[in-house]
């Protein structure tokens, strides 16, 4: 296990420094620089104005040089600063990070709790089978944004039970998830299917196993087949798909966050990268590739110590 | 029994929980008017006044602090942080030369007197000297760098007294430009601390509920970053109070959302200056008419299509007034905007005091288009599409910013209305970054691109019609001709027209300037845009400008019905 880190740490090191190279020059060659940008805020700005702007902000120095700037500075923990918001790009984040994990990781966490518990319905009592499929390709066609809209119009247009979107304007927790019911309702309804097939396929598979066949044998009850010996084997292929989700987490919901008008990682990443946010959108880019890259690595050590034959197979 | 009760439980309780949930949604109705919920569909980065030009800052900001001087709801330049706007007549321009001799002229304004920062300070000649200080250093960063260049000069001879140096003539110098207070006794030693980062280190954005940073009606006492802002009243205000304790603005980006809160009952009201669309206005209003009022105001935001008059299809004047005449506008404007716009017949808006009255928008005639492309010799080919001599097709590439809907909408009537005329139009819009920061910045469009101008009243062209002002790489690509429209008696009338002091001696300049853009089409005008204002029916008092002046200045005159 400790020469898998230690073989894929320098890796992932070296993928972020790749990746944050390719991003900075795919962002620096973006049209639309902080200076075409002043220059269509003050039409007033002549020529000289310009070149002096372009010196003033580094924008005369090639996009290596720059990048080697920046990086320095990201080794030192200075993140620069977000051109849109006016403040350090760190402290942009974090709120954004929060509201992501908040969102993603209930509505995820929602969607792996039902999608499991569908599909295990679904591979132990196969008439139920058609039910789940029906439900996995309803949630699966159903687009985000179509169904947040449906739900706000039904929930707090129609209803007024539950508010439109938004964040409380009140503290407290039952404030707090008032708010967070529909989003949280939409995202997992969109996510649930995955689970649910995933885990209906692999169950049936494990479930026609010698061992499970001899546990039933030797008398163990349906519960303790299902729970004990078919549902950790059946879960090793869900943790691929746990490990995926979890750069969701971190790269937010940008139509659930819009639809929702919740802030939030996604949306804070389309803005940065649209709005010429280098800085911002640098560190959300990097925060979201360490983030998706670690949890692989998880995955792939759960994976092993769930299922050593994997461990030896790769030896 | 003890069982049933056990298994009872977990219902009861999740049905006591949902019906706690399930109160009706707080929102901004229930708070007894005290507050004010504004939705904008726009955040703000900065709060600095005078660091970037932005709408959804210059909203909020107008709750929070006075401005030197603005443009009223009837157009006219009005005083706020000062006690009247200067003009010759009243003594407060005169007119002088600079030291090396050219024509330039001395303005001054008086403070009020009863105008304070949040914190009780006196609002002082030296917090517009540090303005005028740090604007005048190039690195500081301020919007503006023109009018700084122009003001050479500071002085005053009281805490109310100001006076600039101008090394020019200009009618609208009285009006300030962005030029407004700053409060040097928390900014200035942040400034001379380190005026390079200045931009990044100014309290408005690292305190920003400081109250000593704000002297309107309101100060804003709490920011969440790209979701909003509160603002409470401000206790050093001496004039009028304003009605509502806490106003909160809410920003929703997505208009669906927007309204969909509004409708919940979480907004009060949506901000005509940054809010709905039009078109999505006018479908709630059908929906919502006796829950809201609307007003809808037009303003200066200018809709038009530039044309690259490069491309030697375009430079026929004949091809260009085709184009004009085979777009049906009035029908447009009733289709998709409900008669809320008004056609334009030049960039000059319909309530600017130097219209040309006697100009009329261009009509839709087809006949009188086809005219014009067979005297420029377009002809009729077999798929309708007119070819000239050599069988070259009239084909015109369209663009527009990807995304806005109503736009995209309007490009595609605009290229079936030219296909009847038998002129292609190939559509290929652009995201917003895209078509501002490379291909309309940089001249790189072909045809004909659909976007709008925001200007202010009387405001002089020149940036968009002077021939110096075409975007090359020579320039650094400054300049916002991109059109390439070049005549030397319009460059005259733009440099004439801002040095004519006499309002009734500018209105010849400006008529000419009317009729050469009305004939000659380096932009092909459609309409000038109209701001869907939403309110609820309790309040009142709101005077919508359509200018850039936001609505907010004047909220001391909004109240409860």
């Amino acid at each position: 296990m400790l020469r898998i880190v230690a073989w894929r740490i320098p890796q992932i090191a070296a993928t972020l420094l790749l990746l944050s190279l390719a991003a900075y020059l795919a962002i620096g060659a973006m049209p639309g620089d902080p200076i075409a940008l002043a220059m269509m805020a003050d039409p007033r700005l002549g020529p000289a104005d310009i070149e002096r702007m372009r010196a003033l902000h580094g924008l005369d120095q090639p996009l290596l040089a720059r990048w080697w700037a920046w990086l320095s500075g990201v080794l030192r923990g200075e993140f620069g600063y977000s051109r849109l918001f006016a403040r350090p790009a760190a402290e942009i984040l974090w709120p954004a990070l929060r509201g992501s994990l908040v969102l993603l990781g209930t509505a995820l966490g929602l969607a792996a709790l039902l999608g499991i518990a569908a599909g295990s319905l679904a591979a132990l009592r196969p008439r139920w089978r058609g039910a789940v499929d029906a439900l996995a390709l309803v949630s699966q066609a159903l687009p985000a944004f179509w169904l947040g809209i449906l739900m706000i119009i039904l929930f707090a247009v129609t209803l007024g039970w539950l508010p439109a979107g938004g964040a409380p304007d009140a503290p407290g927790m039952l404030e707090a998830l008032r708010y967070i019911i529909l989003p949280v309702a939409t995202l997992a309804i969109a996510h649930l299917a995955a689970y649910a097939r995933h885990t209906a396929a692999s169950m049936a598979e494990v479930l026609r196993a010698p061992w499970i066949t001899a546990a039933r044998a030797r008398g163990a009850p349906e519960r303790r087949i299902a729970l004990v010996h078919a549902l950790p084997n059946a879960a090793v292929p869900l943790l691929s798909l746990l490990a995926l989700d979890a750069g969701a987490l971190v790269s937010g919901a940008l139509i659930t966050e819009t639809v929702f008008a919740r802030p939030g990682m996604g949306k804070l990443l389309t803005d940065a990268v649209m709005g010429n946010d280098h800085n911002l959108a640098l560190l959300a880019l990097l925060l979201v590739a360490t983030t998706t890259l670690l949890a692989t690595l998880a995955a792939d050590l759960a994976q092993r110590a769930l299922d050593p034959r994997l461990a030896e197979r790769r030896a | 029994m003890i069982g049933r009760m056990i298994e009872a439980m977990p219902w009861r309780a999740a049905t006591l929980a949902l019906a706690l949930l399930a109160a009706p949604a707080g929102g901004a109705a229930a708070q007894g008017h005290d507050t004010l919920t504004i939705g904008l569909s726009q955040a703000t980065g900065t709060f600095h006044p005078n660091i970037e030009s932005m709408l959804a800052k210059s909203y909020i900001l107008g709750f929070a602090r006075r401005p030197l001087t603005g443009h009223g709801p009837d157009w006219r330049p009005t005083c706020f942080a000062c006690e009247s706007i200067p003009t010759l007549e009243n003594g407060q321009v005169a007119l002088e030369n600079t030291p090396d001799g050219k024509p330039g002229m001395r303005v001054t304004w008086r403070l009020r007197a009863d105008l304070r920062w949040g914190d009780g300070r006196p609002v002082t000649a030296e917090d517009l000297r540090f303005a005028w200080e740090a604007g005048r250093a190039f690195e500081t960063g301020f919007g503006g760098a023109e009018f700084y260049r122009q003001a050479y000069e500071f002085l005053s001879d009281g805490p109310r007294s100001v006076t600039l140096r101008f090394d020019r003539v200009s009618f609208d110098a009285g009006s300030a430009g962005g030029f407004e207070p700053l409060p040097a006794h928390i900014d200035r030693a942040i400034w001379e601390a380190d005026r390079r980062n200045y931009r990044s280190r100014t309290a408005y954005d690292t305190n920003t509920t400081n109250p000593g940073l704000w002297n309107g009606p309101y100060r804003i006492t709490a920011v969440q970053p790209g979701a909003g802002v509160t603002l409470e009243r401000n206790d050093a205000w001496a004039g009028p109070a304003p009605a509502f304790r806490r106003i909160n603005i809410r920003v929703v980006e997505n208009s669906a959302a927007l309204e969909a809160q509004l409708l919940a009952g979480q907004l009060d009201m949506i901000a005509g200056e940054l809010g709905l669309s039009l078109d999505q206005a006018i479908a709630l209003e059908r929906r919502a008419r006796g829950r809201f009022r609307f007003e809808y105001r037009p303003g200066l935001v200018w809709e038009h299509l530039d044309l690259r008059l490069d491309n030697p299809v375009l430079r026929d004047v004949r091809v260009r007034q085709a184009l004009m005449l085979a777009i049906d506008r009035p029908r447009i404007v009733q289709s998709l905007f409900d008669n809320r716009q008004p056609v334009a017949a030049t960039a000059i808006h319909p309530d600017d005091p130097m219209l040309d009255r006697s100009l009329a928008p261009w009509p839709h005639d087809p006949a009188r288009a086809a005219a014009l492309l067979e005297e420029a010799g377009w002809r009729p080919g077999p798929d309708g599409i007119r070819r000239n001599a050599t069988g070259e097709r009239l084909a015109i590439d369209l663009q527009t910013t990807a995304g806005n809907r109503s736009r995209e909408t309007v490009l595609q009537v605009i290229q079936g209305q030219w296909r009847a005329a038998g002129i292609e139009g190939r559509i290929a819009n652009q995201p917003p970054r895209v078509l501002f920061g490379e291909t309309l910045s940089k001249r790189q469009f072909n045809g004909a691109v659909l976007f709008a101008w925001i200007s202010s009243p009387e405001n002089v062209p020149r940036t968009t019609l002077h021939s110096d002002e075409i975007p090359r790489a020579a320039r650094n690509w400054s300049g916002q001709n991109y059109p390439g429209y070049s005549n030397p008696e319009m460059d005259a009338l733009l440099e004439a027209l801002p040095q004519e002091l006499d309002a009734e001696k500018r209105r010849p300049l400006w008529a000419r300037l009317q009729a050469m853009t009305h004939r000659d089409l380096p932009a092909l005008p459609l309409w000038h845009r109209a701001e869907p204002h939403v309110w609820p029916q309790w309040l009142e008092g709101i005077r919508p400008t359509g200018n850039m002046s936001p609505s907010s200045l004047w909220v001391t005159d909004w109240r409860v019905r």
